[in-house]
């Protein structure tokens, strides 16, 4: 933290070339480390789940023929004529076909005569409280998860993007407000406090992404004020203010791509831990409001159900969101490795 | 120093009014407030009407609801300033005695995780600073991160399910911090039990932290070492243990150290995780129980004294920075 970052001494070569030239870089240093590549595959393979949860798990057919008519992809267009069928007991008759997903559960639908039983055939990983598959209810949790991460996260890092710039190029009595800020923010314990606002709201995953961001924007104030510190008095910026420019061009567009890549290295660990804040949430009851599916509520189920053997419960979704958060860890220490000049190899 | 000192009091002021503010605004989303009903409306829910009319009146009554927002503001501020946060909805009794029972359960785990955190985490840090780049330093890293990315819930909900409640090994117990009948128990025999049972939920605490600080002490040493006076004390020829020990070491430990402020409110608040999973009658478990059946007085109490603790420890933080590091003195 100390050390300055170190200026390459040649004279500047073109911007734009200079640019792509450092993106290249970044790559390259990025997939030297092994963990993070394989972790950032990890990564696109959890997307993927997530964006395809519906071709994945469900009681929708992909394809069917239906009373002599065939549909394409039931599972994620509502059509008008399929409204009133329960998927759950239809099977195809006579003429009738059916393409279902590999994953024939839909997360939500409960069956109260398989209450918390284990793996078998049908069930792969299980099923919970209400019978419900654990598997499709882990795979749609994906989405759950990464969702919360993604938009708590843009939340937070938009509040924090402001205030530490606004901090670090003005100085002065702004810079002293917004670190009171932080330090008021600080001195609350986060997760009790998002707790306790989300007693007082109403249950949604809305608050929950909001509170979220809301609460998780220090750090990356404090380091986009850092990087500006460092920045506002240097060459580039004291010609764009020498040129007339205004001061808010001169942050968005000028001094702020040269701080971006702290800001997605804490982004991508901001990722993690709205993650793992969500399910914690979602454990005491107070996250993703039931009955979607969520990680950190399969988990709290096994509260009751664990010393009567139910370890799918707890197995399962607690290794989704170990994999998930570790995952996102691993991919910003190799791209805080990256983009460190004094770290490169 | 003194002027440091003075300076660095100061600004408790703003700081304490922040976090008045902020307590208070928590306040303004309490049932009956003007605020929560039109939040409630524009989100369509009726949650509103699931909250008993008894409590929003006492809600009401408690802060003042009905009066104009500065003297809301005005009495809250008192409140806080005198640690009056008025008597529990539940049992009538005062905030602050419940608060006091509940406190120091909560204070001896985090003290024992904060020993055990510091114990490990800063030799680990130092030796793997140290060996940079081995791969005993890789494997250390990625053990650290995955210890880091372990949810805590799940590693208690794993560690009562192996270790006690006599599913496979019973060796710890999984509930309260001491055995039935613990009172009449002379003191030796008690305090091992209280240990016996403060094992699981420290662990929960510890290795989080453990992860987190030895993280900071092997980059805050990496940092050192590449400073000049390390390579000069090298170049005068002392061995690379003096070098370390001496002149590396007390130098990287100054900045963990401080961590001490930042890592009080990450525990306080895992704290309400861990307490409820092993029934442990702390601030945690207190706080999460008050914030289910809507004891608003008890959820505003903890909050609040949490964060005046919490400002207690960053500025006890801050001051021990300047007394060992004489450069941030001359700012």
């Amino acid at each position: 933290m100390n050390a300055v970052r170190e200026i390459p001494a040649a004279e500047a070569p073109p911007k734009r070339a200079r640019k792509q030239g450092y993106w290249r870089l970044v790559t390259r240093q990025f997939r030297k480390r092994k963990q993070a590549v394989v972790s950032s595959f990890l990564l696109l393979f959890l997307a993927v789940l997530a964006l395809s949860a519906p071709f994945l798990a469900g009681e929708k057919p992909i394809y069917c023929v239906y009373q002599g008519q065939s549909y394409w992809f039931p599972n994620v267009i509502p059509y008008k004529a399929l409204v009133s069928v329960d998927w759950s007991r239809w099977e195809p008759g006579e003429g009738e076909r059916a393409v279902r997903p590999p994953i024939p559960h839909a997360p939500e639908r409960s069956n109260l005569r398989n209450r918390v039983g284990a793996p078998d055939r049908v069930h792969w990983f299980g099923t919970d409280d209400r019978g419900r598959d654990v598997l499709s209810r882990v795979i749609w949790g994906t989405r759950i998860s990464m969702t919360v991460g993604f938009v708590a996260t843009g939340i937070s890092i938009f509040i924090g993007v402001i205030l530490g710039s606004l901090a670090g190029y003005y100085g002065g009595i702004i810079d002293a407000i917004v670190l009171r800020i932080i330090e008021i923010v600080l001195c609350f314990p986060v997760f009790f406090l998002i707790l306790a606002v989300m007693a007082f709201l109403p249950p949604s995953i809305y608050n929950v992404m909001i509170v979220l961001g809301l609460f998780g924007w220090t750090s990356a104030a404090r380091l986009v004020r850092g990087e500006f510190l460092k920045l506002r008095d240097s060459e580039f910026a004291m010609a764009a203010r020498a040129s007339g420019l205004r001061d808010f061009r001169i942050i968005f567009r000028h001094i702020f791509p040269n701080a971006l890549s702290p800001v997605l290295v804490a982004a991508t660990f901001e990722v993690a831990t709205a993650i793992l804040t969500e399910s914690s949430l979602s454990f005491l009851g107070f996250g993703v409001p039931p009955p979607t599916a969520s990680w950190g509520e399969l988990v709290s189920q096994s509260q009751l159900y664990l010393h009567r053997g139910a370890w799918w419960l707890v197995t399962f979704p607690g290794i989704a969101i170990f994999i998930t958060v570790t995952a996102f860890n691993l991919v910003g220490e190799g791209l805080r490795d990256a983009m460190d000049p004094r770290l490169r190899q | 120093m003194k002027a440091y000192l003075i300076r660095r009091l100061l600004l408790l002021i703003p700081t304490f009014l922040g976090i008045s503010i902020l307590s208070f605004l928590v306040i303004q989303l309490a049932p009956g407030n003007p605020v929560s009903i039109r939040l409630m409306k524009m989100q369509g829910t009726m949650a509103a009407n699931s909250v008993p009319a008894e409590v929003i009146e006492k809600t009401k009554a408690l802060y003042g609801l009905d009066k104009p927002i500065y003297i809301q503001y005005g009495r809250w501020l008192k409140r806080l300033a005198t640690l009056d946060f008025g008597t529990s909805y539940k049992d009538r009794r005062p905030v602050l005695e419940k608060i006091g029972e509940a406190l120091p359960v909560t204070l001896q785990i985090n003290l024992l995780s904060f020993f055990f955190i510091y114990v490990f985490s800063i030799p680990l840090g130092v030796i793997s600073a140290v060996k940079q780049g081995t791969w005993g330093d890789a494997i250390t890293t990625l053990f650290l991160f995955l210890l880091y990315s372990l949810p805590s819930f799940w590693v208690a909900m794993l560690l009562m399910y192996f270790l006690g409640g006599g599913q496979h090994l019973n060796w710890f117990p999984i509930y309260g911090i001491n055995s039935l009948g613990a009172e009449k128990m002379t003191f030796w025999p008690w305090l091992w039990d209280r240990l016996w049972h403060l094992v699981l939920p420290t662990f929960c605490l510890t290795y989080w932290g453990f992860a987190y600080i030895s993280r900071y002490a092997r980059s805050g040493m990496i940092d050192v070492i590449r400073q000049d006076y390390i390579r000069t004390a090298k170049a005068y020829g002392f061995s690379n243990k003096v070098v370390i020990f001496k002149y590396a070491f007390r130098n990287s430990l100054i900045p963990i150290l401080t961590l001490l402020g930042m890592l009080l409110p990450a525990l306080l608040g895992g704290s309400v995780i861990i307490e409820q999973i092993f029934s442990i009658p702390g601030m945690g478990r207190l706080g999460f129980e008050a914030i289910l059946s809507r004891d608003y007085p008890l959820v505003m109490g903890i909050l609040s004294i949490s964060a005046l603790l919490t400002l207690v420890g960053l500025i006890l933080s801050d001051i021990f920075y300047a007394l060992a590091d004489p450069r941030i003195r001359f700012e």
